[in-house]
């Protein structure tokens, strides 16, 4: 179900903040002030010296490549803040589950973390499905979830912060820069067949065609598909301008593969090749030499010049192995940890209805991306990147919006 | 039915089985666990439903479907579709660019509900569907493979095709169906909140009553002469056959019954967890129900029961202390049961622990009785 918009629970907040209010006072006068009571009224996993966070990822099961960066990320935040003093004073201990890329599961787990270990924040999921299983549950039992991954929008609950970029942010500007830089006027549009790649594709096409240009051909096939040739030879024979490609997983390495055994080189540039679903991490295996002269559309990319990514890469690879790669959902997970700190600390509080009214208008100036900020609507204010994908399996950054593209999830006009 | 009757439908042994699986349900676990570990303990048993129609399908009839999955998703589909349509009112999917309509629907661009969603208005439709598709669905396959003496592997390997393409249809025709995601954010069956503590207590206390009745409908299946028709069939199907009877027909009830059984897990799993997706459909699930099945015991009904909840909550705590290398605890659990107890918990119990605790009952009796005598012959001077 849709979550009603964000204005509304903020009203509940208010009224529901009152009573907690009215609820410390009575209780501050009947009994004992317990040490830490102010900063958590909601019996969180808090004591004095630490607080208990949630880590909900697939570390087993199809989705454990994709899924593994991103706990590596939040393990590395959490480890860094500890290293700061921590949160209000109190070092993070974390609880690990695993979802087993089984959305159920999901479910279960999240369940447990938010009942039985009543963590303060969960930072967990990937794929939508896994995250539309958790929802429920984060609702019912109030708790606060940080999701990493770019996904379709058409969502906005008050107990998720999304740290990833939802559809339109990823989708109009690589459409815009394509079309400018390029040229390009024929557009062929590809994906696997899950609601984000054709929410996405739904949205391109309608800027495409927004823009007056052509969509020639829209292709979906099942997760885990292998076999791309029946779709390339269509590509040949429609002659797009560019190959528009949301390939999910396992399938980009056929894919690419498949594309180049077919004598589509993408470095020629024709058709020009952008993809939203292809980061560092997928091109392991997908190879370098299989996808080099692709362009990708997203806002993190490992090979980013500023100096916070600098120190960035270097802490990952540090801790976790020089020859990781960080791909955009790696550093979006990374956020959440040091998102949910500065909301605490504003917040004054780990109550998490506190949280979500303190969250939005967050800034973090540190962030490996840059700069990026809390939305009223959950979602981040942040730039959109053009990567050109070269032999040695990293993105060469070739275009950044001037401004921060703001998050929309139900965007007018594209549904 | 007289007191023969009884006997005859329920020997003692299995009287308390039955009696100690209903204490175990009933009073042992609701005491033990908080509503959170009961909850998935109810979770679990709902998979019971399925590997007690493989006892009967496969231990008895020797039918083995690779696609019980099909039937749980079916029924727990109907289930998802009452309940999502209860909780798609214009009011709670006003952002929606049709209000009035389930979430996924919208985001694919359908703006009105489907013709065959249609009947899950009404909860009484809904249950019958429930019940009704996923058997007429098994009585469709069964007619089609038994008919033509398909069996065995050949039967084992359609089955799982037939899992396959169903999950497939599933997620391809997203907009009907919620694809990958399913059908999610379940909330209330006419009105009452299924996510409430106390209604998964109900849940769960209702989910063991209908687990018992499946149970006791399979006793009775176990017991009939049905029952003796169906060994005989997996032992030697041809003479059972030249015998006079239609062995297809025997096995297309057991089948269907199979489905039925799976059905009602599949509604009650999409009751207790809040949730139905393509996942519990496919082939890997339909395998996994299977495995419970063997683990517990291929010819026990009872040891079905056990077996699913051993493997499940092995899973579960396995899962939770270690993350990352719980799946191979998971394989070597299964190989260790199939090395070692072939005929799976129910054999342990039959051969090593039901013959020690018959032996110390012969014990404990021979000497009462000893201690009695000396007592008799004092009375009967």
């Amino acid at each position: 179900m849709n979550t009603p918009p964000l204005i509304k629970p903020l009203k509940r907040f208010t009224r529901r903040s009152c009573i907690h209010l009215a609820a410390i006072f009575a209780t501050s006068l009947l009994t004992p002030a317990i040490a830490g009571a102010e900063v958590n009224t909601t019996g969180l996993a808090v004591t004095d010296k630490d607080v208990t966070v949630g880590i909900l990822h697939s570390v087993t099961g199809t989705m454990a490549i994709s899924e593994t960066g991103s706990v590596q990320a939040e393990k590395l935040a959490i480890k860094q803040i500890n290293e700061m003093g921590g949160v209000l004073g109190r070092q993070i201990k974390y609880i690990q589950e695993d979802g087993a890329s089984d959305w159920p599961t999901f479910a279960e787990k999240s369940k447990k973390l938010l009942v039985n270990d009543k963590v303060a924040a969960v930072f967990g999921c990937w794929t939508s499905a896994s995250r539309k299983a958790v929802l429920p549950v984060f609702e019912q039992y109030n708790g606060m979830l940080y999701y990493p991954t770019f996904y379709e929008g058409l969502e906005q609950s008050p107990n998720v912060i999304y740290t990833g970029q939802e559809a339109t942010q990823q989708i109009i500007a690589g459409i815009d820069w394509v079309v400018k830089e390029k040229g390009a006027k024929k557009f062929f549009l590809l994906g696997s067949d899950y609601i984000w790649p054709r929410t996405s594709n739904k949205i391109a096409r309608k800027h495409i065609e927004k823009l007056g240009l052509k969509v020639v051909g829209e292709e979906y096939y099942p997760l885990g598909h292998t076999q791309f040739n029946s779709v390339i030879n269509k590509i040949k024979l429609k002659k797009p301008d560019v190959i528009y490609a949301i390939v999910v997983g396992g399938s980009n390495v056929a894919f690419y593969k498949q594309l180049k055994a077919a004598g589509i080189d993408m470095t020629k540039e024709k058709p020009v090749l952008l993809t939203i679903s292809v980061t560092e991490d997928e091109i392991r295996g997908i190879g370098g030499e299989n996808i080099d002269g692709a362009y990708a559309a997203m806002k993190y990319f490992q090979s980013l010049p500023n100096d916070n990514n600098k120190a960035f890469v270097k802490a990952f690879k540090e801790m976790w192995g020089d020859d990781i790669v960080i791909g955009d959902v790696t550093q979006a997970a990374y956020l959440g940890p040091w998102l949910w700190k500065a909301a605490v600390e504003k917040a004054g509080s780990f109550d998490i209805d506190k949280i979500r009214a303190a969250s939005p208008g967050i800034e973090l100036t540190t962030a490996p991306e840059g700069y990026v900020r809390i939305h009223e609507n959950h979602h981040l204010w942040s730039k959109t990147r053009v990567g050109l994908a070269g032999k040695d399996g990293q993105y060469k950054v070739v275009y950044e919006t001037k401004e921060l593209m703001e998050p929309d999830p139900f965007p007018k006009g594209y549904q | 039915m007289s007191m023969q009757n009884i006997r005859a439908f329920m020997p003692r042994q299995d009287l308390i089985a039955f009696l100690v699986l209903a204490v175990v349900i009933f009073i042992a676990m609701p005491l033990a666990m908080d509503i959170f570990r009961l909850n998935l303990v109810g979770k679990y048993l709902t998979y019971a439903f399925v590997a007690v129609g493989l006892v009967l399908c496969w231990g008895y009839g020797g039918i083995l479907s690779l696609g019980q999955g099909v039937f749980f998703g079916l029924g727990g589909y109907c289930m998802a579709m009452f309940l999502k349509l209860e909780s798609s009112t214009p009011e709670a999917t006003a952002i929606q660019s049709t209000p009035g309509i389930p979430d996924f629907m919208d985001w694919n661009q359908i703006t009105e509900i489907p013709w065959f969603w249609e009947p899950f208005h009404s909860l009484p439709l809904a249950l019958i569907a429930v019940l009704i598709v996923p058997t007429i669905f098994a009585y469709i396959i069964g007619v089609a493979m038994f008919k033509r003496r398909v069996g065995g592997v050949y039967f084992a390997i359609i089955t799982q095709a037939v899992a396959s393409i169903l999950t497939i249809l599933i997620i391809g025709q997203q907009g009907y169906t919620g694809g990958v995601n399913g059908i999610t954010d379940l909330r209330t069956l006419l009105g009452w909140d299924i996510r409430s503590d106390s209604a998964k207590y109900v849940l769960y206390f209702v989910n063991g009553i209908l687990l018992f009745a499946c149970l006791l409908f399979a006793q009775y299946v176990r017991k009939s002469k049905l029952g003796r028709i169906l060994l005989a069939m997996r032992e030697r199907e041809d003479r059972v056959r030249f015998t006079g009877y239609d062995v297809s027909n025997f096995k297309i009830f057991v089948f269907c019954l199979g489905a039925a059984f799976s059905a009602i897990g599949g509604a009650m799993f999409t009751l207790q967890v809040g949730f139905m997706s393509p996942s519990f459909v496919g082939i890997v699930p339909s395998i996994e129900m299977v495995i419970f099945c063997a683990v517990g015991g291929r010819m026990s009904i009872i040891g079905a029961v056990y077996g699913t909840l051993v493997v499940n909550w092995a899973k579960t705590s396995f899962s939770e202390s270690f993350p990352e290398l719980w799946l191979f605890a998971m394989g070597a659990l299964f190989i260790g049961v199939v090395m070692a107890f072939p005929s799976g918990l129910a054999g342990l119990y039959r051969n090593h622990v039901g013959p020690f605790i018959e032996k110390s009952y012969k014990r404990l009796r021979l000497s009462y009785e000893n201690y009695r005598k000396p007592d008799n012959l004092v009375t009967s001077d």
